[in-house]
């Protein structure tokens, strides 16, 4: 099955691999990791501190149960995880998780005290690159159309605008 | 309260009705349940009134049922504006593998249209 989405005709060049480090925008030393389901405990700790003005669409959940539900199916072998760690704790998370057509829909989270410091484009390089060694090829995600700020991260990483028809702005990226 | 509810048969609008059907019954709502082709559902709109049909008669409420035909949320906006609807319920989208929802088209053009308040059901 293939999904009527369009694609970048050019793959994009090769991401950083996980495990890196990076200093922040402040200074502060950020390790990116590959995740998997030995962290939920973490992610837990970080969704429950998680602003709510800064959902999208409906994720993370509000409710204990719901993340916990949301992390379980997140944390699935098939899918990709990568989270931004300082002082031992997670600040950021993103995931790549497979859809139906064999392609990838990407989210990221970062609370907000670590938000505008270059995080989010590093965290979500790093996993696109933990996605290219793994073999994927097709990576897509939804935004709310008044979120300038993620959109231009985005196209910062190399996600191009595919669909703007729809009540949110769909992207694309080729990783191979 | 007069309640009309659009339907297009798939997973999310199931709900809506149980939903609605619930507080209809609850309330003494009086309901009409438009039905409308989506093409991301594969029933037949026949079975998907049938099932309708059995649901309402399940929980003992009377209510209309209607087709709807052309553009969906232009119908649903009409009859829910022109014949003095007191609330217009339709599914509020779908969610993707990851979770995020997803607003349909149907959902989006009646919140934006409609003068008639509109619930949405996920």
């Amino acid at each position: 099955m293939t999904s009527n989405r369009t694609y970048p005709d050019e793959a994009a060049g090769t991401f950083p691999r996980p495990p890196r480090t990076i200093t922040d925008r402040d200074g502060r030393e950020i390790d990116l990791r590959a995740a998997d389901r030995d962290d939920r405990e973490t992610l837990l700790s970080m969704y429950e501190a998680f602003d709510p003005a800064d959902r999208a669409q409906g994720i993370p959940p509000v409710k204990e149960y719901a993340i916990q539900n949301w992390l379980e199916t997140v944390l699935e072998a098939e899918n990709l995880n990568a989270i931004a760690w300082h002082d031992g704790d997670a600040v950021g998370h993103t995931m790549l998780v497979a859809d139906r057509e064999g392609e990838h829909e990407l989210a990221i989270f970062v609370l907000s005290e670590y938000q505008g410091a270059g995080i989010g484009t590093e965290l979500i390089a790093t996993l696109l690159g933990h996605g290219q060694r793994e073999g994927l090829e097709k990576v897509w995600l939804t935004v709310e159309r008044w979120n300038k700020a993620a959109i231009a991260l985005y196209q910062k990483v190399g996600f191009e605008i595919c669909d703007t028809e729809s009540f949110e702005i769909e992207m694309t990226i080729r990783l191979d | 309260m007069k309640v009309l509810l659009g339907h297009s048969g798939g997973e999310l609008s199931w709900e809506a009705l149980r939903q609605t059907v619930e507080r209809a019954a609850a309330a003494g709502d009086s309901l009409t349940v438009a039905i409308y082709d989506d093409d991301a559902v594969s029933d037949p709109l026949e079975d998907i009134e049938s099932q309708v049909r059995a649901e309402l008669a399940d929980a003992g409420i009377d209510a209309a049922v209607r087709r709807l035909e052309g553009h969906v949320g232009g119908a649903l906006v009409e009859l829910a504006d022109g014949e003095d609807f007191d609330r217009l319920v339709v599914a509020g989208g779908s969610r993707s593998a990851l979770g995020k929802i997803q607003l349909g088209s149907v959902a989006e053009f009646v919140v934006l249209n409609a003068e008639t308040p509109v619930t949405l059901i996920r």
